[in-house]
């Protein structure tokens, strides 16, 4: 062990770690104080139900589904550059659905009753079908470790991987169906969102493994391939154009509905904090700078790679945050043609600021997945490939 | 003489582990016997669709009674803050066009297609067999799905302890709840209390009854004056539906 590693790394990890089950354990105890004293302690109301958490919660089991693309590009599309960074994906995959499903299930009305949606099963749900589809991801994933980090089970490599990116993408379909099935609201009940779901993933996934691979590499230190890095950040400028592309038909298509011109105009006009995290949030800092840093001639470099990561990522919670809450925040037009007032909120924006409670349990979530990702990167030494450096040729841009 | 020791601790420990099991089984399957006596939605006709014809042109802007029936039935507290469930609530319309003004109540819809069933995960939302819409209290985990999922945004969450309760509808924080078309009532052969809170107001802007029944009111009235389903566009078939929209 003291051969791989030094003592400052090992005082570093414990540290980390240390950190790692603070911010859980705060997570866990703001979840515990919500459960006592129930949801009046957060941001949430009989309008806005579904809050923070959520887009806590929402980024993490997209992102655990798009970083498995790393591994897809290795083991299904055969490019041998990417095979080795596939543990470190499958890892970050596991550690990611499970801090999303902590944030979701300890935001539940009753944690306690979880076992309930096991046993009581709704076809006709989407959430019930989603269930299925986490556990899946999470055996399926294991054994498709288990199979690239087993010398005698490469064979198997190809088909597994297969059967991993067929289920990501199904489980990712599930998550844009949650919202696509909702005939009530304007902002959702569109065919549209399940494939965006999908775009979206494949950006933030990478994203999150830029981030984390970095630190991992400059925590463990070792040194990355800038080729592969080059390669891989251009993939995501791919993705991040792809979402803006879905992002804009999904509103051109709304404001040529006349029906949705009002909700357009207070999502992307007069919304106050929705158009402002749209616009500076999601399409100035979390797209258009992101591609400056990308494939500017003069930048590209890891340093920025890794920044336009990190405003990629918020650029995910601005998008998401709009599309929960502001898609929530807009009256439901249940009397079409008539002015509505009530006790009720009927007719009115509704209004919502999370509370610290909540907050503090989607920093939990996130803690635990950089906590498990933590422990898996140093029990499992071989999730960090030592990178022979390639030189980089002139023409490979 | 050791062997004949164990022995009888082998049959002591073996009685005794029957005993406990016995009386840790037994009262449950005493459960298990009334719970079966009359089983779970055998009071339900299938046969029957109860369902309300809500007449606006008779309800009354300043009349309050058909909410105060509700929280006074189901021991619900009164609304004042956006946490604070609300079954039944007074809704005040102006029709944008010509400045119509309109009053109603708007509840949970009861939905002959209701969302909130689809969409639920856990199977505690579920329609009877004679077309009410409820929350099994028991099952429902909390997740809010059907609050996203409802058109009409009838369902509230408890998002408090609730300290004490003297109504027939079981209540709990952290679970969804919604108008029950007081099926207690209902199925003892009474009304709504809202209905009866309506009629006792004088105004009888509410009229309840079995959709299928040829004989009842309810179905000669829908048959006989132009009634809306609210949002008939999503194609829920609510069994509420309203007069003067």
């Amino acid at each position: 062990m003291a051969q791989i590693f030094s003592q400052t790394e090992t005082r570093r990890f414990y540290w980390i770690v240390a950190l790692g089950l603070l911010l859980a354990l705060t997570g866990m105890s703001a979840a515990h104080f919500m459960e006592g004293h129930g949801h009046v302690v957060t941001g949430m109301n009989n309008q806005i139900v579904w809050g923070i958490p959520h887009v806590f919660a929402i980024f993490m089991i997209i992102a655990a589904s798009g970083v498995l693309n790393i591994a897809a590009i290795g083991s299904v599309f055969g490019k041998a550059v990417y095979k080795p960074r596939a543990p470190l994906a499958g890892m970050l995959s596991i550690a990611l659905l499970a801090g999303g499903l902590f944030v979701l299930m300890l935001d539940l009305g009753r944690p306690d009753r979880v076992i309930v949606a096991a046993t009581h099963f709704n076809a006709t749900s989407v959430f019930a079908w989603n269930l299925p589809l986490y556990s899946g991801l999470f055996t399926l994933v294991a054994i498709y470790m288990w199979v690239l980090l087993e010398q005698r089970m490469h064979g198997w490599i190809k088909p597994i991987g297969l059967v991993v990116f067929t289920w990501r993408i199904m489980l990712t379909t599930g998550t844009g169906l949650i919202f696509a099935f909702l005939v009530a609201r304007q902002a959702y009940g569109s065919a549209l969102l399940p494939p965006l779901f999908i775009v979206m993933s494949f950006g933030w996934g990478l994203a999150v493994f830029h981030v984390v691979q970095s630190t991992m590499y400059y925590w463990n230190n070792k040194i990355q391939d800038p080729i592969i890095l080059r390669r891989l950040k251009n993939l995501m400028g791919v993705f991040i154009i792809a979402t803006l592309f879905l992002v804009a038909v999904y509103h051109l298509t709304n404001l040529y509905f006349a029906k949705q011109a009002a909700f357009e105009h207070f999502i992307l006009l007069d919304g106050g904090i929705y158009p402002e995290l749209f616009w500076a949030g999601y399409v100035v800092l979390g797209s258009l700078l992101p591609l400056l840093l990308i494939f500017h001639p003069r930048l590209g470099k890891i340093r920025c790679v890794v920044s336009a990561s990190m405003l990629v990522i918020l650029g995910a919670f601005s998008l998401l945050y709009v599309l929960i809450i502001g898609g929530q925040a807009f009256p439901l037009a249940i009397f079409p043609g008539y002015a509505v007032n009530s006790s009720f909120a009927d007719g009115q924006i509704s209004n919502y600021s999370p509370s610290l409670p909540e907050i503090l349990l989607g920093l939990g979530g996130l803690a635990i997945a950089f906590l498990l990702t933590s422990i898996g990167v140093r029990v499992l030494n071989s999730l960090l490939p030592n990178d022979s450096i390639t030189q980089p040729k002139q023409s490979t841009h | 003489m050791s062997d004949k020791v164990n022995l009888d601790r082998r049959q002591f420990l073996g009685t005794a582990s029957a005993a406990i099991a016995g009386f840790a089984i037994a009262p449950g399957l005493f459960l298990y016997d009334f719970a079966n006596a009359r089983p779970t939605g055998g009071a339900a006709s299938a046969g029957v669709r109860w369902g309300m014809l809500i007449d606006s042109t008779l309800c009354q802007s300043s009349c309050n009674d058909c909410v105060s029936a509700c929280n006074k039935e189901h021991d619900l507290p009164a609304a004042k803050s956006p946490t604070d469930v609300q079954w039944i609530r007074k809704v005040e319309l102006k029709q944008i066009s010509t400045g119509r003004q309109i009053s109603l109540p708007m509840m949970c819809l009861h939905c002959a297609e209701p969302p909130c069933v689809d969409v639920c995960p856990t199977q505690a939302s579920f329609k009877r067999a004679d077309g009410i819409v409820l929350v099994d209290k028991h099952r429902c985990i909390g997740c809010r799905y059907c609050m996203m999922a409802c058109p009409y945004k009838a369902r509230s969450f408890v998002h408090e302890a609730v300290l004490s309760h003297d109504g027939e509808m079981p209540r709990g924080q952290g679970t969804v709840e919604s108008c029950t078309l007081c099926d207690h009532r209902v199925d003892r052969g009474e009304q709504p209390a809202c209905v009866e809170a309506c009629a006792k107001a004088g105004h009888s802007a509410m009229l309840f009854g079995d959709l299928n029944n040829p004989d009842s009111e309810i179905y000669r009235r829908v048959r006989s004056v132009a009634s809306t389903q609210l949002r008939a566009d999503l194609g829920l078939n609510p069994n509420i539906s309203f007069v003067g929209l």
